[in-house]
């Protein structure tokens, strides 16, 4: 089973993935409580309601921490958890990160086909 | 509660297990605990094992080991489930369910070729969330790392001395991987991996075995070894709470307090302590959460070699620990269980023995501190 067979039978978060094959990015919010929640489930992980919502999400959000591993020759591979401004904090990867790059940094959405059929949400920083 | 008892505790000294089967490990550490409590397979009647064991839950291993018991566990939490598998074998035995219980552990990780550990595929609802980015254990731990530093001022030097102190206690054992003694330059001028983690803040890769025996109080009087009876046990999970994500507090903050309180005692009490280390600052986070120091003061805790036995407050993983010494399996819970036995026992190496050593903690850490975990928390009491 491959990556785009597992998120095919996790029905909770279709919507996500299929936003994000359209290059949008979308947050989970439950309309009982008004609570935002990541990874994507059918029922809310506070109130327990199944009254979830995808909400197109505004993209940017802030680096709450990464793991930066150099390879010569090759761009910086940044793993990093991004809080979006939305509330919830989501793995992800920072792209075409400068040797600085760090936690607080803002950054913005961006979309990479993933190899096995996902279209994936990344981050790029964003300091204007 | 009626009391359970540690009697036997078994390290298999392999690290390199060419031509030896997982299940063969599994049953040769088996007999290594029974025969140093003093017991034969015959006298097993509970059993104990996690994901690393061959097949379904207990059942391939019971069917190997031509066992028959009527109670088992194999509840899985990583690297923390024999520390789970300690406090679930008391209870099974306080309830008179068994009276000499099993508990095994083992891998071949390094014979196998593995580099290092990998994320398995899973058909869990997070693994579409995590696994396109692919994080390799080290990262994930690397992020840990840099958001203790970020929100703690945490340093890499601080976190070397944990590793530095490892190598300090794995010098005296001869089945130890790495027994060259560094220095914190050491670490911190080692390969970045998975920067702010270096080579050397992470554990090895080994393989190997244990396993410990649990028995009944009256069952313990019989026998000839030293009393180590459970005093205390706290198990908890943490994970990412639906985003509202902390990776400097871990679900030690939740078992160690609970095993302190069943046991009745403070961290203060104890005189040895074994943490999983997977990585130097999973140590870090544990020592913050079971409460040796307020969180985000572990940096300075563990520094100037406060875990070195005859040196520190509080001497750690006396083996050499996951960092220099052994990590079957990639699951580190059970070597842990085993040294602070032979402190407790008094049979740890000379060099490395805490005096009159009656209180001791092991703690485990499995899975991912970056994503979800099983901490366990067991406080040992020798008699």
């Amino acid at each position: 089973m491959d990556l785009s067979d597992l998120a095919q039978v996790n029905f909770d978060a279709l919507p996500y993935w299929e936003a994000a094959a359209k290059g949008d990015l979308v947050v989970a919010r439950c309309t009982s409580c008004n609570e935002a929640h990541h990874y994507p489930r059918a029922v809310c992980p506070f109130c327990r309601a199944e009254t979830i919502a995808f909400e197109p999400a505004s993209g940017t959000g802030e680096i709450y921490s990464l793991a930066v591993t150099r390879i010569p020759d090759k761009p910086l591979r940044v793993v990093a958890y991004v809080t979006l401004a939305e509330g919830p904090t989501m793995m992800t990867r920072i792209i075409d990160a400068p040797e600085d790059v760090a936690i607080g940094d803002p950054v913005r959405v961006d979309f990479e086909p993933h190899p096995e059929g996902l279209t994936v949400p990344v981050f790029r920083l964003d300091r204007n | 509660m009626s009391a359970a008892y540690i009697m036997g505790a078994y390290e298999h000294p392999t690290r390199k297990a060419e031509g030896i089967s997982v299940a063969q490990l599994h049953m040769q550490s088996a007999a290594g605990a029974l025969a140093d409590a003093g017991l034969t397979f015959d006298d097993v009647d509970g059993y104990f094992c996690a994901g690393d064991a061959p097949g379904l839950g207990p059942m391939s291993m019971l069917e190997y080991m031509n066992l028959d018991v009527h109670h088992f566990d194999s509840t899985d939490t990583g690297g923390s489930a024999y520390l789970v598998h300690v406090a679930h074998a008391a209870q099974a035995i306080a309830s008179g369910k068994c009276s000499v219980a099993l508990i095994t552990l083992a891998g071949r990780p390094r014979a196998a070729g593995m580099k290092s550990a990998k994320m398995p595929l899973a058909p869990t609802p997070d693994t579409p969330f995590e696994a396109p980015y692919a994080p390799s254990v080290v990262e994930m731990y690397g992020m840990v790392a840099a958001r203790h530093m970020y929100e703690f001022g945490t340093t890499s030097e601080q976190l070397a001395w944990i590793k530095v102190a490892a190598s300090h206690h794995a010098q005296h054992n001869e089945h130890a991987m790495l027994r060259k003694v560094v220095t914190v330059e050491d670490v911190v001028n080692s390969p970045l991996v998975a920067a702010p983690l270096h080579r050397l803040d992470c554990c090895v890769v080994s393989d190997g075995g244990g396993a410990l025996v649990m028995t009944s109080e009256s069952v313990a009087r019989s026998l000839a070894r030293p009393l180590v009876k459970l005093r205390g046990a706290g198990e908890a999970v943490g994970h990412l709470n639906a985003g509202r994500v902390d990776l400097t507090t871990s679900a030690a903050s939740v078992s160690g307090p609970r095993a302190f309180a069943e046991a009745g005692i403070t961290p203060g009490d104890i005189k040895y302590a074994s943490i999983y280390d997977s990585f130097t600052i999973t140590v870090l986070v544990a020592l913050e959460d079971l409460g040796f120091c307020e969180k985000g003061k572990g940096g300075a805790f563990v520094a100037d070699g406060n875990l070195i036995a005859g040196e520190g407050k509080l001497p750690f993983n006396t083996d050499g620990g996951g960092l220099c010494n052994n990590h079957p399996a990639n699951r580190g819970g059970m070597t842990k269980v085993i040294e602070a036995v032979r402190q407790l026992r008094g049979e740890a190496h000379s060099a490395v023995q805490v005096p009159n050593c009656d209180l001791a903690l092991a703690h485990g850490t499995g899975g991912s501190l970056a994503t979800r975990h099983g901490s366990a928390t067991v406080i040992l009491e020798r008699l």
